[in-house]
């Protein structure tokens, strides 16, 4: 790790009034303080905001608020998410570890860097670590990289299980600057994708601190599913994983909501496969065709063509368990 | 072989005049110079902290890059949490704080004043080992020992959790500590124990 200058910081503004021009924010430090010691992240300030953010579920009257630092085993066990919002709680408990989700934020889910080996090995050319000195999954190892969206300069993926549950549930981010003005972010307009700036992940606005998380009350709690193919049983990064989630009458689907991580360099929805679903029967020949709309024209790396059988299979599984939840 | 150092008078004259030049070089100067060194050599902060581990109170100096990890083994010779991979793959170095499992290598130890930290060498009440210390030697829970007092952090904290309903979520929830001697089945079995008491 380099050198540098430790404050904590109270108040969310406080904090952003004490950004440098090289400073970072810590909450959680699962992602940071690794990419710290990697010499990735190189900052001459840290400002240490854990007591800055709002950390409680509360009830609004659109829905909830989820403080941004609410710690992910905190929300994923909480009694307000598990009985209004549950996918939030399964894509949370599918990813890292129990200390690992003990200490991360879910303000800083939001905002964890990509996994591509390339990014972390500092010997290697990476857009998004180093602009402008070349992608080296390309042409490399790049079993784990986007199917979807990426750009000749970046084709990582998106690590978060939770963002691809709240990309499914239309979740909005509330940010703060620091003349304390707050304003909502669509969860869809909050990660970009990589085209010319890869180093650039999402588009929280400079100066400003993720305040909470909001999701709007839906039907959608009886009927959800997150499934998350990987190398390994549990603790692995997902290689496909979907959230999808069904609003039904009976047995015909009034709103479908299908997302996936480990596709695209942002969480993934499929908006055409979700208009397929609409008004149609909850059937396995149903499912099986929007996961056949989802999958069609998807362009894989030389290493990942297996992700798209992959990601069929997992398209389908999830709205089969989404009808035995 | 014999090496000879050979000054020369130049060398000499040389030297000596450079150094008495330097001390004739105005202070805004060498102020200027201050500044850069102070812009690419980047300032170590030592910071005091009032730490509380395993309910005893510390009061240190530490670099603002330290670990909760590296404090426990390098400055408090609590060398019972390992350093496995020191990038938070593999559990070795899980802790407890204030009664949560945490991995203590991606924590920095700047952060905790204020919270209560507890190792392994915390688990046991005088000479009674934790009923979980008890089950990992009685059902072989470790082979070579080095992922163990993770294991047990974990384990004690799965117990607690609650997360022990079946073998299936046992694993689960122990899924963050890997131990490469392969001694899974006698961790199960361990919890398993505890659990049932």
């Amino acid at each position: 790790m380099r050198p540098f200058l430790f404050s904590k910081s109270t108040a969310a503004n406080q904090a952003i009034a004490k950004k440098k021009s090289n400073t970072q924010f810590i909450a959680g430090g699962t992602n940071l303080v690794d990419l710290m010691k990697k010499h990735i992240a190189n900052p001459d300030n840290l400002v240490d905001i854990s007591s800055a953010l709002p950390n409680k579920v509360e009830n609004t009257a659109q829905g909830v608020s989820i403080g941004a630092m609410m710690r992910n085993s905190a929300t994923a066990t909480d009694p307000t998410i598990l009985a209004k919002f549950p996918l939030v709680s399964k894509a949370i408990l599918a990813g890292a570890s129990p200390q690992i989700r003990n200490m991360a934020s879910m303000g800083g889910n939001l905002l964890q860097r990509t996994r591509c080996p390339y990014f972390y090995d500092v010997t290697t050319p990476c857009n998004k670590r180093q602009p402008g000195s070349g992608c080296s999954a390309i042409s490399g190892e790049n079993r784990m990289s986007a199917v979807v969206g990426h750009s000749p300069q970046c084709i990582a993926v998106h690590p978060s299980d939770l963002c691809v549950a709240l990309a499914a549930l239309d979740a909005t981010v509330k940010v703060m600057d620091k003349s304390n003005k707050t304003q909502s972010i669509a969860f869809k307009d909050f990660h970009r994708l990589p085209d010319n700036n890869p180093e650039k992940d999402n588009n929280l606005p400079a100066d400003a601190l993720i305040q909470s998380i909001n999701l709007s009350n839906n039907n959608f709690a009886k009927n959800c599913s997150y499934v998350k193919l990987r190398d390994r049983d549990s603790y692995a990064f997902a290689l496909i994983s979907v959230a999808a989630a069904l609003n039904l009458n009976g047995n015909k689907i009034i709103e479908a909501r299908l997302a996936s991580g480990g596709v695209a360099h942002k969480p993934w929805r499929w908006l055409e496969a979700e208009q397929f679903l609409k008004g149609k029967e909850a059937t396995i020949a149903n499912f099986e065709a929007a996961a056949n709309i989802a999958t069609k024209g998807l362009k894989p790396q030389m290493h990942n063509a297996f992700k798209i059988p992959m990601l069929k299979g997992a398209i389908e599984t999830a709205l089969k368990q989404c009808l035995n939840p | 072989m014999k090496q000879e150092y050979n000054f020369s008078r130049r060398f000499f004259l040389k030297t000596s005049s450079a150094l008495g030049a330097l001390a004739f070089i105005p202070r805004g100067v060498k102020a200027f110079y201050e500044d850069v060194k102070n812009y690419i050599i980047p300032t170590k902060e030592q910071i005091p902290l009032k730490v509380s581990i395993n309910k005893k109170s510390y009061a240190i100096k530490a670099d603002t890059r330290t670990t909760l990890l590296d404090l426990l083994r390098e400055d408090l010779n609590l060398t019972g949490a390992k350093k496995g991979c020191d990038h938070g793959q593999c559990g070795a170095c899980t802790v407890h704080i204030d009664g949560q499992r945490v991995l203590s290598c991606l924590t920095l130890a700047a952060t905790l004043p204020g919270k209560e930290v507890t190792t392994i060498e915390g688990l046991a009440n005088g000479d009674q080992l934790h009923p979980m210390q008890e089950a990992f030697i009685q059902c072989d829970g470790f082979q070579c020992g080095y992922c163990t007092p993770g294991q047990i952090m974990s384990a004690v904290a799965c117990v607690n959790e609650g997360h022990t309903k079946s073998v299936a979520e046992i694993k689960e929830f122990m899924s963050g500590n890997l131990c490469r001697c392969g001694a899974y089945n006698g961790i199960v079995e361990s919890i398993q124990k505890v659990a049932a008491q």
